[in-house]
């Protein structure tokens, strides 16, 4: 049985006339129908690189995918053509974006910024009245009155526009949701409803997600596999077991964990994880988080690790050789 | 909304007092002496004296601005010196003529300046783009009566395609037409296209892509309604200017247009005339601005929003 989405050694670069950013370098990883995947680390990452890759909805004048294959339901995104493209964004891979307050049209109501989404991809047909009615359900189905669906986003706040993306992104009841940290421009007490309602559309609708969040405590609330990305690699992946609870890490998800906050340990201070992410203009050869990393051996500074895309799968030499099942 | 529309409304009165002044002001510090125009070189000095007097021209300046907005105030924009006739008659029998060519050179301008503008800014950086914007800034820096010899020459003399002077037929308009609008579309286009580049890079554009949005539709429906207003504000000033700015073209192609007639008022030191021109023209500059106002609370809900408070 084949994966929902499966990504093989994605790359994808931004070009300048100054320079090549490598954003991202050899992802791989998969995604089963019905599972959330969240994808970690912090900016700069290529997280938001890697999820636009895949709607090919890159930057025209820089990004460039220069490698790799999406392959989604056993089709290659990266192979279709732009027309054939266009039906699968929207309708069956759609994405809700960082920024609510930006994210939406200001001069169209956001009745009709859902609706465009149901006539774009109107393959049976509805009629007008149809379109409405769906437009009005999927507003009540993120709690927002359907009443409301003449007024402009300017006339929402940031939580309520997030959700009206939402309903965007959901209108014509996609496989595939990418959410890219849906969360993060929102309060802290918003954000909780937000999860909430992204929760309940996971089990009410089995949409498949790819969650990207640089938030550990969003992973565990809404993700069943994490993958841990680094300089445009993905360093550890496995499920959210095997994330939380394994003894075993990359060493740059100890530093990840390290510097999370925690109620029960006695040390008042945070453990940050020194030095910077690597320049992505400039990568080095080998282990791309060697220069920060405090188990650094002599091989790190020449070979770059490899891992599976499958199991607890860790791209770190000390790891080297081992296959860690679902531990 | 409709507050807003009565309180611009009312803010012209003021703004038409100032201009009142300010013609007045200018108009008497040339040195001026209408009753010596009015009757020629030989005419005695008592004569032209008595005739001023009968004027009110004598009076100072202030005294005469008083009088004229009184007189203005019970519908009275004063006689002509040099015809004669009432002041806004004259206006009237050449306003026609001046609105249509303004109308048919700002429409000819949006429909050429506009989707070049957005070609330009969707293909940034291609042949097209850089030619374009080359050519419009060219455009937008030569004069506009050097585009209206160039076209008599060529389509009126040497090709006789179009006549070249006069507007008693539509065919009279091309020309001048034409030439007001060439300046205004570069002006457009230019404008047009940094806007658009700028909605294109917006977030709500890549939303609409995200929903598998055709490329046209995308930069139609969403980046170009975002793009408008400015453009909407650019536009209107360019009307504006045409209404009351197109003295040079009228007198290019003789057009007896509301820009000739204050042209040759100035000549014939006809204060009264030159006056009335200005006030009526800045009274539909003024119209034309607030027309662009209402459209923006149209194109843009936030602005509506902003009214409605």
């Amino acid at each position: 049985m084949g994966h929902l989405l499966e990504i093989k050694g994605l790359r994808v670069e931004y070009r300048s006339d100054e320079s090549i950013v490598k954003a991202v370098n050899g992802v791989s990883f998969s995604l089963d129908k019905g599972t959330v995947i969240g994808l970690v680390g912090e900016t700069g990452a290529g997280k938001t690189t890697t999820a636009l890759g895949i709607m090919r909805l890159l930057p025209a004048m820089t990004g460039r995918i220069t490698g790799g294959e999406i392959m989604f339901k056993g089709e290659d995104l990266l192979k279709k053509p732009p027309g054939d493209m266009r039906a699968v964004r929207g309708a069956m891979i759609s994405m809700i974006f960082q920024d609510p307050m930006t994210s939406l049209n200001p001069v169209v109501s956001v009745g009709d910024q859902i609706r465009e989404s149901l006539e774009i991809h109107s393959v049976d047909s509805r009629s007008g009245s149809a379109m409405d009615a769906k437009v009005d359900e999927l507003l009540e189905l993120v709690n927002i009155p359907s009443r409301r669906k003449k007024e402009y986003p300017h006339q929402f706040s940031g939580g309520m526009r997030q959700r009206v993306g939402i309903a965007m992104a959901l209108a014509c009841e996609p496989e595939l949701l990418i959410a890219d940290e849906p969360t993060t421009a929102l309060d802290v007490t918003i954000q909780a409803q937000v999860l909430e309602l992204m929760r309940g559309l996971k089990d009410k609708l089995e949409t498949s997600m790819i969650m990207i969040t640089h938030d550990l405590g969003v992973v565990a609330e809404i993700c069943d596999r994490v993958a841990i990305m680094y300089a445009g690699e993905v360093v550890e992946q496995g499920s959210v077991r095997d994330i939380f609870e394994s003894e075993r890490h990359h060493p740059y998800t100890e530093g990840l964990f390290g510097a999370i906050p925690s109620l029960a340990a006695a040390s008042r201070r945070l453990a940050p994880i020194d030095g910077l992410m690597p320049d992505p203009t400039d990568l080095p050869i080998g282990c791309k988080f060697a220069e920060r990393c405090k188990y650094r051996e002599a091989v790190c500074g020449h070979t770059a690790p490899g891992a599976d895309a499958e199991g607890h799968a860790i791209a770190c030499h000390r790891f080297a050789g081992k296959r860690h099942g679902a531990d | 909304m409709g507050r807003y529309v009565l309180k611009r409304v009312l803010l012209v009165v003021p703004t038409l007092l100032a201009i009142i002044f300010i013609v007045f002001g200018i108009m008497s510090l040339t040195p001026n002496n209408p009753a010596a125009v009015m009757l020629g070189p030989r005419a005695s000095a008592d004569a032209v004296a008595k005739l001023n007097s009968e004027l009110g021209y004598d009076k100072p300046m202030l005294a005469r601005y008083v009088d004229y907005v009184m007189n203005l105030a019970r519908g009275d924009m004063g006689k002509s010196y040099n015809s004669r006739r009432e002041v806004f008659k004259e206006i009237t029998l050449r306003f026609p003529t001046t609105v249509k060519l303004a109308t048919v050179s700002i429409l000819v301008a949006v429909v050429i300046g506009v989707p070049l503008g957005v070609f330009a800014a969707v293909r940034q950086y291609s042949v097209f783009d850089v030619t374009g914007t080359a050519a419009a800034m060219f455009m937008a820096s030569m004069p506009g009566f050097w585009f209206g010899m160039m076209a008599i020459l060529l389509f009126s003399l040497k090709l006789g395609l179009l006549p070249s002077y006069g507007s008693k037929t539509p065919a009279h308009l091309i020309l001048p037409s034409l030439t007001l609008a060439i300046p205004v579309a570069a002006t457009i286009m230019r404008f047009t296209r940094t806007t658009m580049l700028e909605t294109i890079r917006q977030d709500y554009v890549r939303t609409a892509r995200a929903k598998g949005q055709t490329e046209g539709r995308v930069i139609i429906n969403h980046a170009l309604k975002n793009a408008l207003l400015p453009v909407v504000t650019v536009a209107g000033m360019e009307f504006g200017w045409l209404l009351g700015g197109a003295v040079v073209i009228e007198t290019l192609f003789s057009i007896n247009g509301v820009g000739k007639l204050i042209i040759d008022s100035i000549h014939k030191k006809d204060v009264p005339q030159v006056t009335g021109c200005a006030l009526f023209l800045a009274f539909f500059f003024m119209l034309v601005m607030l027309a662009v106002d209402i459209l923006y609370a149209y194109i843009d809900p936030r602005i509506k929003a902003r009214y409605q408070r």
